[in-house]
């Protein structure tokens, strides 16, 4: 540890950090714009002057950028002298000649990283008397809003887009003062992280367009924590409220997950909650027809149905892990289902046995940025964990920072080191049936269907181990490649694989978690990363219970009463023939969920549970961490947690025996008391009883407004503050909050004069660092890990899947989900819906030129737009899952049908 | 005894003085355009409403009585709607020295006397009158550089023309 002055105060500092970051680190305010903490360094706003001193006899001493220039032990510089103060004064009114006089309707006003800079420099009156250059504005879809005049020219929006996130529809156009962010066209932009453009621009440019709609001031807004629900990442959130409706979803930071930046896809899917589809009062079927029934109604209803027969409860990967374990509690374990039909209910545990059970470690998301050769092995990455795969984008320049490293310059100099290391790409190996977003900066990408790509893992496996199981048969090309990714595998010092249960093939896992224990016998730093479809599909492996096909063969048996649905809507899980035998042979059938579904509308009683925004719950993520998100929302009855609804219609069957659970924290309790395998989720954040300097910690910043007054138009009586027994957060604007909260619960981010998201440094140990509180979450598989024991070296899987062979007059269709459209909820949100596009067909070159392809699958028949693509194997057609085929989600051979003929 | 006294013949002198009191009703003060009481909104010099919603005025409340939701039309923002509870406020003047556009003004009256605590709560059709208040010239949206219908970019006081991005002369 380094040791610099600020302005004659002794302060810690990191060898190879920039003055920017250790004076923020020791708490200095020192304003800035260019740098972000993952963006590194380029000395353009030249805003963070600083004076420093060669020595304690230079008296005169030079000004430097802080942010361009190394901490060095026993550095003396100061922030309050004189000139460079009047230098920064200067930068910013520069900075400002330009800056309309927007901030009344200006969304960034209040959380406006400019606004702070310009109030901690002192800029208050503008001297500037001539005109200001303007810009048009353009449409950017329906996520971001563009206001162009605003712009102070840091370039963080294109080395974010460009440089970090891989897009190319975002660039800096024109000159000088005229210097232009945007797009060559109005258009949406494409890439899946353009919302994070919103907490990267420090001015008012780009700014959330959904939240625009339904604005408030950050003082006025009620944060959580969350998790984000859409898909298995499990990226940390904070949930903003206002006015009993969610208003918009902001990153929350967690050191070794999502850190600083969100998908398109969490940031914008919330708007299900607010969704004309959501659930408001217990429906019960009343000759046909779904009523609204009070809730003693409903459970009485639930107590004559129980009569009837056992109770069958099946979950949901898309619930939380208490309103699943409340369902189990209610059925019985015996008689519970995860709520996944196969392949994906024994892919889910196999994923979960394989990252126990591997030697290879099981990364974090912030390791696989650091990992120096990657390979993707039979998964879309991009889609189905559109945030590992901007990750793994990031792992890419391992080499530039190696020849950085090499050349001595430090690793946040960001300029230098992307031009030094411009040709320099650490491999990555992309094989998938499809084209990625990855495969531009791939090394190799591999085109084949799943079994090949197993083969192709099970290869390279052998390849790195001779111990392994061959492949018989590989091809030539195959094998020239196996031989080249293995040799480029056991030549790294950080090799990852990642793998998951996209294609539904259970050989894709096992070939990855083959290459991994190859890898781990020579490398401890070889990782396997695995990665499952939904935000709690990890946590329901752990739980287990039936598969949907046991459930229908129990009820062919007759042996279901009632069956008891946790917000799962089975109608994409069963196809629509499946699914009617199975509820022709159920009596009864109860759904709890937040939102109407196909088949909500056929269940005899209907309950209506909270979405993420309304109760607490624990979700596991694909890399095995349980983390809690809490509520924001306080509804008024009927809506209640998926838990209780469980909980209370076991009470109505039969009052004797059901759980009493009253809050979050004792069933958190009963579930780590039950289930040894999710024994340490109590540990994924502090219970309801935590307090900070003796106090329940604030949701709500303590300027918040219009108390009196926001529903003076109801009653103007004061209400008191809603009951929160499930949370450590008081849902008013008392309590404590500092810098030292955990970070589990984080409600929103400020500091004093730091009102934008960029007081996240305050909240810190050390910039990019863990939390000061403490991370969130607790990680699950890695017991075994922590208590140092060796690992037993997992068997090879031998069951090397054969060679694939197109069939004649068949297609196998497999399942290629998208950013946006294939995921359940975040359909719903309007912004998101906006950005589905229809459904098509991508098939290899048939040399057909129809548009439109016919197919028959299950007896279904659909039609659908081709997209052929010359690279993809013949054979096989990439269709979104759940689109024009609701069911679809696993691969499935269908029926080509000639044109013409129309069999329906 | 001459504490009593001199009390006693301030009292009786007073008798001669003119009276301070006037009989309210019939008699009313005049107060200056200053005066800080009921409170209105303004609207600018085209007619159009004047506040932008920017929640200044609710945050610089000190009794939290001021209550307000954007909405936005063609780029101009306005309050969906603008309550302010009367039983609260205690005419501190706060939210119109908050407020960037002078949409919020108080003006002389005080004569907001309920029977009812509820009949208080105004709402923007209440609070909304149809000129421009103390000031009769400020238009916020003259000065401000975004996009409105009849004023487009470059057309704000102060502003040059946008910028022509197909040109390379600096």
């Amino acid at each position: 540890m380094a040791t610099i002055h600020i302005d004659g105060r002794p302060c810690p500092a990191r060898p190879g950090e920039n003055l920017l970051q250790a004076c923020l680190e020791a708490g200095a305010d020192l304003p800035y714009f260019c740098w972000h903490p993952e963006l590194g360094s380029v000395g353009a706003c030249r805003q963070c002057a600083v004076r420093q001193y060669s020595g304690p006899d230079d008296r005169t001493g030079r000004i430097v950028m802080a942010c361009m220039t190394p901490a060095t032990d026993g550095a003396i510089l100061s922030i309050d002298d004189a000139e460079a103060r009047e230098f920064r004064a200067s930068v910013v009114e520069w900075l400002m000649t330009n800056h309309p006089h927007d901030c009344p309707v200006c969304a960034e006003g209040g959380e406006c990283h400019l606004q702070d800079m310009t109030v901690m420099t002192g800029h208050a009156v503008r001297r500037y008397r001539f005109t200001k250059r303007t810009h048009r504005n353009q449409d950017l879809g329906p996520f971001v809003n563009h206001e162009m005049n605003r712009c102070i020219a840091c370039y963080r929006c294109v080395r974010f887009y460009r440089d970090y996130a891989g897009g190319e529809d975002l660039a800096a156009f024109a000159t000088h003062n005229d210097v232009y962010f945007g797009r060559h066209a109005d258009g949406a932009l494409e890439n899946g992280f353009s919302g994070n453009l919103v907490e990267i621009c420090p001015t008012g440019v780009f700014t959330d367009k959904p939240f625009s709609a339904v604005y408030s001031r950050k003082w006025d807004l009620r944060g959580a924590p969350s998790v984000c629900t859409h898909c298995a990442v499990g990226c940390n959130t904070i949930v903003n409220a206002r006015q009993d409706s969610t208003r918009r979803v902001l990153n929350r930071y967690h050191d070794a997950v999502n850190r600083y930046f969100l998908c398109d896809r969490g940031r914008f899917g919330h708007g299900f909650t607010a969704a004309p589809s959501r659930l408001r009062a217990p429906l019960a079927r009343i000759d046909g027809r779904p009523t609204p029934v009070p809730v003693q109604d409903a459970l009485r209803r639930f107590q004559m149905m129980a009569q009837d027969g056992p109770v069958v409860g099946i979950g949901s990967s898309r619930a939380s892990l208490e309103s699943n374990f409340a369902l189990r509690a209610l059925a019985g374990p015996a008689r519970f289902s995860t709520g996944m039909a196969e392949p994906e209910h024994g892919l889910a545990r196999l994923v979960a046995d394989l990252l126990r059970a591997s030697p290879a470690r099981n990364p974090t998301l912030h390791d696989m940025e650091s990992a120096d050769a990657v390979l993707i092995l039979g998964e879309n990455v991009t889609v189905t964990a559109p945030r590992a795969g901007l990750a793994l984008r990031q792992a890419v320049r391992q080499a530039a920072f190696d020849i950085a490293d090499a050349a001595r310059i430090p690793r946040w100099m960001d300029a230098a080191v992307r031009t030094l290391g411009a040709e320099a790409c650490s491999p990555l190996f992309v094989a998938t049936p499809g084209p990625t977003d990855l495969d531009p900066i791939a090394r190799a990408t591999y085109r084949a269907a799943p079994d090949d790509i197993a083969r192709l893992g099970f290869a390279i496996a052998h390849g790195i181990d001779p111990t392994a199981p061959d492949v018989p048969d590989l091809p030539e090309d195959a094998a020239r490649l196996a031989a080249d990714i293995a040799a480029t595998l056991r030549a790294a010092a950080r090799p990852l694989i990642v793998a998951g249960t996209q294609y539904g093939t259970a050989a894709l896992p096992q070939a990855a978690a083959a290459i991994a224990a190859a890898l781990a016998a020579h490398n401890s730093a070889a990782a396997l990363s695995l990665i499952l479809p939904d935000c709690d599909s990890m946590g329901l492996a752990l739980m287990d219970g039936l598969s949907l096909d046991a459930v229908r063969a129990l009820a062919r048996d007759g042996g279901i009463g009632t069956l008891v649905v946790m917000e799962n809507d089975l109608t994409r899980r069963l196809d629509p023939a499946a699914l009617d035998a199975l509820l022709a042979a159920v009596p009864h059938l109860v759904v709890i969920d937040h939102t109407a579904t196909p088949l909500s509308a056929r269940a005899d009683l209907v309950l209506p549970s909270a979405s993420f925004a309304e109760c607490g719950g624990t979700l596991v993520s694909t890399e095995g961490r349980a983390q809690r998100f809490l509520q924001v929302l306080f509804p008024d009855p009927p809506l209640q947690a998926g838990w209780r609804w469980a909980r209370d219609l076991a009470q109505a069957a039969d009052p004797g025996t059901a759980p009493v659970w009253q809050d979050l924290d004792d069933i958190v309790a009963a579930i780590a008391a039950e289930i040894p395998s999710l024994a340490p989720i109590g540990r994924a954040a502090p219970d309801a009883a935590y307090r900070l300097d003796g106090a329940r910690l604030r949701s709500e910043p303590p300027r918040i407004s219009g108390r009196t007054a926001v529903r003076a138009n109801i009653s103007v009586r004061d209400r008191p503050p809603p009951a929160a027994p499930d949370t450590p957060l008081a849902p008013t604007m008392e309590g404590a909050y500092g810098p030292a909260i955990p970070g589990a619960l984080v409600p929103y981010y400020q500091a004093p004069g730091w009102n934008s998201v960029q007081s996240l440094n305050r909240f810190q140990q050390e910039i990019g660092g863990p939390m000061r509180g403490g991370d969130a979450g607790v990680r699950l598989l890695d017991g075994a890990r922590q208590d140092e024991t060796p690992r037993p070296r997992s068997a090879y899987a031998t069951a090397i899947p054969a060679p694939f062979v197109p069939r004649a007059g068949e297609i196998l269709l497999l399942p290629e989900p998208r950013l946006f459209g294939t995921e359940e909820l975040s359909t719903l949100s309007p912004p998101i819906a906006a950005r589905v596009e229809a459904a098509a067909l991508r098939i290899a070159d048939d040399g057909g030129a129809t548009p439109t392809i016919a197919l028959r699958l299950n007896g279904q028949r659909v039609v659908l737009p081709v997209i052929r693509d010359p690279a993809l194997p013949p054979g096989i057609a990439l269709c979104p899952p759940h689109m024009a085929l609701r069911a679809f989600a696993a691969p499935a051979w269908a029926i080509v049908q000639p044109h013409g003929d129309d069999t329906p | 005894m001459f504490g009593i006294l001199r009390t006693l013949w301030l009292t009786f002198l007073h008798l001669g003085h003119r009276r301070v009191t006037v009989g309210y009703p019939e008699t009313r003060p005049a107060l200056p355009p200053r005066y800080r009481g009921r409170i209105i909104l303004s609207r600018d010099p085209d007619g159009l409403e004047r506040c932008v919603a920017c929640n200044l005025c609710a945050v610089a409340c000190p009794v939290d009585c001021i209550s307000l939701q954007k909405a936005e039309q063609d780029g101009r923002w306005y309050p969906d709607y603008f309550r302010i509870n009367f039983s609260r406020c205690i005419f501190c003047g706060f939210c119109e020295e908050a407020c960037p556009t002078y949409a919020i003004q108080l003006t002389p009256d005080f004569e907001m006397s309920e029977y009812v605590r509820p009949n208080l709560v105004y709402e923007k059709e209440d609070l909304l009158i149809s000129g421009t208040g103390k000031y009769p010239d400020y238009s916020f949206y003259r000065v401000s550089g975004v996009k409105i219908p009849g004023k487009d970019k470059g057309e704000a006081e102060r502003e040059q023309p946008p910028v022509d991005l197909h040109s390379l002369l600096p």
